[in-house]
């Protein structure tokens, strides 16, 4: 019971103290899970919608994999990031392995799927409620693109927050490529598993407070943008 | 509606290019330096302080990854690493052997130790030698952790137990429990089930959250825990950053690197020694 009411505090005192060391672990966690979050919707987005509206053979396999890769274990990705970007694998030149860089593009595979497979879930069932309509207005390709994804819109940023807290919640991926490196790689998970095996357990619990916070946060603002854009959209 | 649509793309995008990095800039060699070393020293505390000494007096910045020495040694082999600080003599010399580095240099020696649980149910406190100790262990089927994960420690708990004729990682006995985790995992889970482990000064002196674990046996050649530095063969592996990766060697190994480690304390104690 101690190390939780020493871990509230802590955690209290890592965000009130503004320490430089534990702001810049709060800002690349951002970066790489945010950036990794916009790469996989611009990916998964129109990857989703392109699943839902036509027809092609292995579709239903095309489907299956998307499902089943929302369930991608992170220290897999990590694994195969590692091996491609390794001096001895095939993009070991790029000298990637170790940088935040080498992080976005495996956490950009772990959230790609999600975000194509539940876009490609909600754009089909838009489909079942207006391609009769938008059939007998004769709608080209483009605007009936356009018609779902803007009607799916609020259930999209659903979809966004979805990878975001896959993306920065896990541990696996980030430390086998970015080695959890001090002032480079190292973010929110990777510094919670660190003091975890130092043992200063309260550290790591503060820690992982904050970071709910942070996912608090990034939620409270989606919500808000959607619940304002919603009046507007209701006022006009 | 285009508009919208576009819009819509437009916006992670253009999120994408205002967060995504600079692209990674090629190594620069005098700058920074990739260093590979073992949970044992980066758990002690040790690495911050000096690597921070190092980059006041020559400008170079070392960035460290932290696995056991096994992996370590593998990373190295591909040429992730400019240079590794790791702990296994015999693994080091094969490495070098190999053609992977261009030479081992000493640094400094931890102790190997063994702790349990303070009422001690199988007398290691007054075991002869440290096969004896892990001896008594076994005959009573106390709860003994590993890390079992090829790391410097695991090999030299390894050569320990074939020396009391032992293997109990082959036999599915039940009381010999291997992490496959590295020192801190390894002393979290000794500490919750109050278990014996084998551990180093390096990672004992800073770790935390002891909880009834204390030290039971410690002393004698073969608990000591030599750690050696080895730059990455350049001519195998053309990018290393050779020329910083010296200076650290040489850093390291001379006066100003040594009474450096010689000075260091947690708690009084100093994890490491000198080798000269």
């Amino acid at each position: 019971m101690d190390s939780f009411v020493s871990a509230f505090a802590e955690a209290g005192a890592l965000l009130v103290s503004f320490d430089p060391d534990f702001l810049s672990i709060v800002g690349l966690s951002l970066r790489v899970s945010l950036t990794a979050v916009a790469l996989a919707c611009l990916i998964g987005f129109p990857l989703g919608a392109l699943v839902a509206l036509t027809r092609f053979p292995g579709r239903g396999v095309a489907i299956l994999l998307l499902n089943t890769f929302m369930g991608l274990p992170p220290v897999v990705v990590g694994l195969i990031v590692f091996l491609v970007l390794s001096r001895a694998g095939p993009l070991g030149v790029l000298g990637l392995l170790f940088t935040p860089t080498a992080m976005i593009i495996a956490q950009t595979i772990l959230v790609t799927p999600i975000v194509a497979a539940l876009t490609r879930q909600i754009v089909a069932d838009l489909w079942v409620e207006y391609g009769e309509h938008l059939r007998s207005l004769d709608a080209g390709p483009v605007t009936t693109l356009a018609t779902l994804i803007t009607d799916a819109r609020y259930s999209l940023a659903t979809v966004v927050l979805a990878g975001f807290g896959r993306a920065i919640a896990e541990v696996g991926a980030v430390m086998i490529v970015g080695g959890n490196i001090d002032h480079v790689t190292r973010v929110m998970t990777s510094a919670i598993a660190l003091e975890t095996s130092k043992g200063n357990l309260s550290t790591a619990l503060g820690l992982g407070i904050v970071l709910l916070f942070l996912a608090l946060t990034v939620n409270a603002a989606v919500q808000i943008i959607n619940t304002s854009a919603g009046k507007r959209a209701a006022l006009a | 509606m285009v508009a919208r649509l576009t819009r819509l793309f437009l916006a992670p995008a253009m999120l994408a290019a205002l967060l995504a990095p600079s692209p990674a800039l090629p190594a620069d060699n005098d700058r920074t330096l990739l260093l590979g070393t073992t949970t044992s020293v980066d758990n002690s505390g040790l690495l911050g302080p000096l690597l921070g000494a190092f980059h006041d007096e020559t400008g170079i910045e070392v960035r460290t990854v932290v696995r056991g020495t096994g992996a370590i040694l593998q990373l190295g082999r591909s040429g992730d690493f400019d240079v590794v600080l790791v702990h296994h003599p015999e693994a080091e010399e094969a490495f070098v052997a190999g053609g992977d580095g261009t030479a081992r240099h000493p640094v400094m020696t931890s102790r190997f130790l063994i702790v349990g649980p303070r009422d001690d149910p199988a007398d290691v406190r007054s075991a002869a030698d440290a096969a004896d100790a892990l001896g008594r262990i076994a005959n009573g089927k106390f709860d003994f952790i590993s890390r079992g994960d090829e790391s410097g420690t695991n090999a030299a708990e390894r050569g320990l137990w074939g020396r009391a004729g032992l293997s109990p990682w082959t036999d599915r006995t039940g009381w010999y429990r291997e992490t496959g985790a590295g020192m801190g995992a390894t002393l979290n889970m000794a500490s919750v089930l109050s278990a014996y482990t084998f551990t180093e000064s390096g990672s004992w002196t800073n770790f935390a959250n002891r909880g009834e674990l204390t030290i039971l046996f410690e002393g004698g050649s073969h608990l000591a825990n030599p750690y050696a530095i080895i730059p990455i063969n350049p001519e195998r592996h053309p990018h290393v950053a050779a020329q910083a990766a010296k200076s650290l060697v040489d850093w390291l190994t001379g006066p100003v690197g040594q009474s450096f480690i010689a000075a260091f304390r947690v708690d009084g104690t100093p994890p490491f020694a000198p080798v000269r």
